[in-house]
């Protein structure tokens, strides 16, 4: 029998209580556990960025995280954006830019690209491009993600 | 099979510390290391886990005297990102900029990665060429104490280091460079993101008169540690950084590190490496 260890944090601004395994990791626990399916497992290892949520306001890969360590922390994950005006334009902008192929960066692209433009507002191509390192794309060839988050700058130029 | 008995997350060193003190602990900090390594079997874990993530007053940095400390669980992105260190020893904050990704960057901790004691780490030869210190706390008989080593002694294999069991790094002390000082950092690998050194080099010193001293060499991912290469900087303390002396250092580093093949690159690449990015790094300092 693993250890469980009860956990308390704000999941897209609402409370949630649970009891994970404490060697799960913050992915198995969102999909698992609380039943968020948005936030996917691609490499499991850092590598792909599929599984990119937010603690805290920054970004992080949820496969390397404990699920433990969300105990008093704030997450935000795709669920959480997809409801938040805030990020229509970037939601448009990858519909408008075809920036969406198989879909399965998706979320993790739209997550990190949220604290791109939240960190540097005014990001060039570059910027964004730098910020994107961390997520990979098999589809697109990035062109069009990259134009799409560069789009929704300061909610489209 | 996990045999974890124990989750601690503790919110103070003072409680952190005590914990330590009880018995066999696996330290947890970003994860960013301990999750895969733990998944793959690499590193098992011990009958206590410690978060230490939420312990207060272990990230950050400030000026303390004549050095810059920096919290073991300062981040590579507040590294990256704090004046402080792009003021006094901008050749770190270049080095998070090589580190992975900006989400690794955002829950990887600078202590973590020393910890980590990867040949490869990135934050490592930076800091030893700094003549970095890591600072060490424990709590043998009830009162905290705290011990200084220098980064260059740390380590002793890949994944192991002279921090002993019941210690916690709680921070890394850089001295603030003197006048003149230089310092430069490379890192080769196939793409600029997550990716793992095949080489990495560090130099540093006081550049007077044309001449290098206090002359610090340090090399990534070609030994079992980061290593301080003691021979090439013998080939440069206090002699006119001239063609000469460079192409002497550049041979003196190929034939002092000892790597091995791997699925990054073949020994004798990495020598290659190692001697003609020495030499271009030499050329740089003496053009600048």
């Amino acid at each position: 029998m693993s250890l469980k260890h009860d956990i308390e944090f704000a999941l897209n601004g609402v409370r949630k209580r649970v009891a994970v395994d404490v060697t799960m990791t913050a992915l198995d626990m969102l999909r698992d556990v609380v039943g968020l399916t948005g936030t996917k497992y691609g490499c499991g290892e850092g590598e792909c960025g599929a599984c990119t949520i937010r603690v805290d306001g920054q970004t992080v890969n949820a496969c390397l995280m404990f699920a433990v360590a969300c105990d008093g922390h704030d997450i935000v994950t795709i669920e959480g954006l997809a409801a938040d005006p805030k990020a229509d334009a970037l939601r448009e902008a990858f519909v408008e830019h075809g920036a969406v192929q198989c879909g399965f960066c998706t979320p993790g692209m739209v997550v990190q690209a949220a604290h791109i433009l939240e960190t540097n507002p005014n990001a060039d191509a570059a910027t964004i491009k730098r910020g994107l390192e961390g997520n990979l794309c098999r589809c697109t060839g990035y062109k069009k993600i990259v134009d799409a988050v560069e789009s929704a700058c300061c909610g489209g130029r | 099979m996990t045999t974890i008995e124990r989750y601690a997350a503790p919110k103070s060193l003072d409680e952190a510390l005590g914990i330590l003190q009880q018995g066999e602990v696996t330290i947890l900090a970003g994860g960013t290391d301990l999750m895969p390594q733990t998944r793959a079997g690499r590193i098992a874990f011990k009958p206590t886990l410690m978060n230490i993530r939420d312990v207060a007053g272990l990230s950050g940095v400030v000026l303390d005297g004549d050095a810059l400390r920096i919290g073991a669980l300062t981040t590579i992105t507040e590294v990256l990102d704090d004046p402080l260190v792009k003021e006094f020893v901008p050749v770190l904050a270049e080095a998070c900029d090589h580190f992975a990704s900006d989400q690794i960057r955002n829950a990887g901790t600078i202590g973590g990665n020393i910890n980590n004691a990867s040949p490869a780490g990135d934050t490592l030869v930076p800091l030893i060429v700094l003549d970095a210190e890591v600072e060490l706390a424990s709590k043998p008989n009830g009162s905290v104490t705290t011990r200084c080593m220098p980064l260059a002694e740390y380590f002793t294999g890949p994944g192991r280091t002279r921090r002993a069991a019941g210690e916690l790094l709680t921070a890394v002390r850089i001295p603030l460079p003197k006048p003149g000082h230089v310092a430069r950092f490379y890192k080769f690998g196939t793409r600029p993101a997550l990716d793992i050194s095949t080489i990495s080099i560090g130099i540093a010193g006081v550049m007077r008169d044309g001449a290098l001293s206090d002359t610090r060499v340090a090399f990534g991912a070609v030994a079992p540690t980061p290593v301080r290469a003691k021979q090439t900087e013998a080939a440069l303390e206090g002699r006119r950084l001239d063609q000469s002396t460079i192409e002497a250092a550049a041979n003196a580093a190929r034939d002092e590190v000892n790597p091995i093949d791997d699925v990054r690159a073949t020994a004798w690449y990495r020598k290659e490496l190692i001697h003609n990015m020495t030499k271009r790094m030499l050329d740089h300092v003496a053009q600048a």
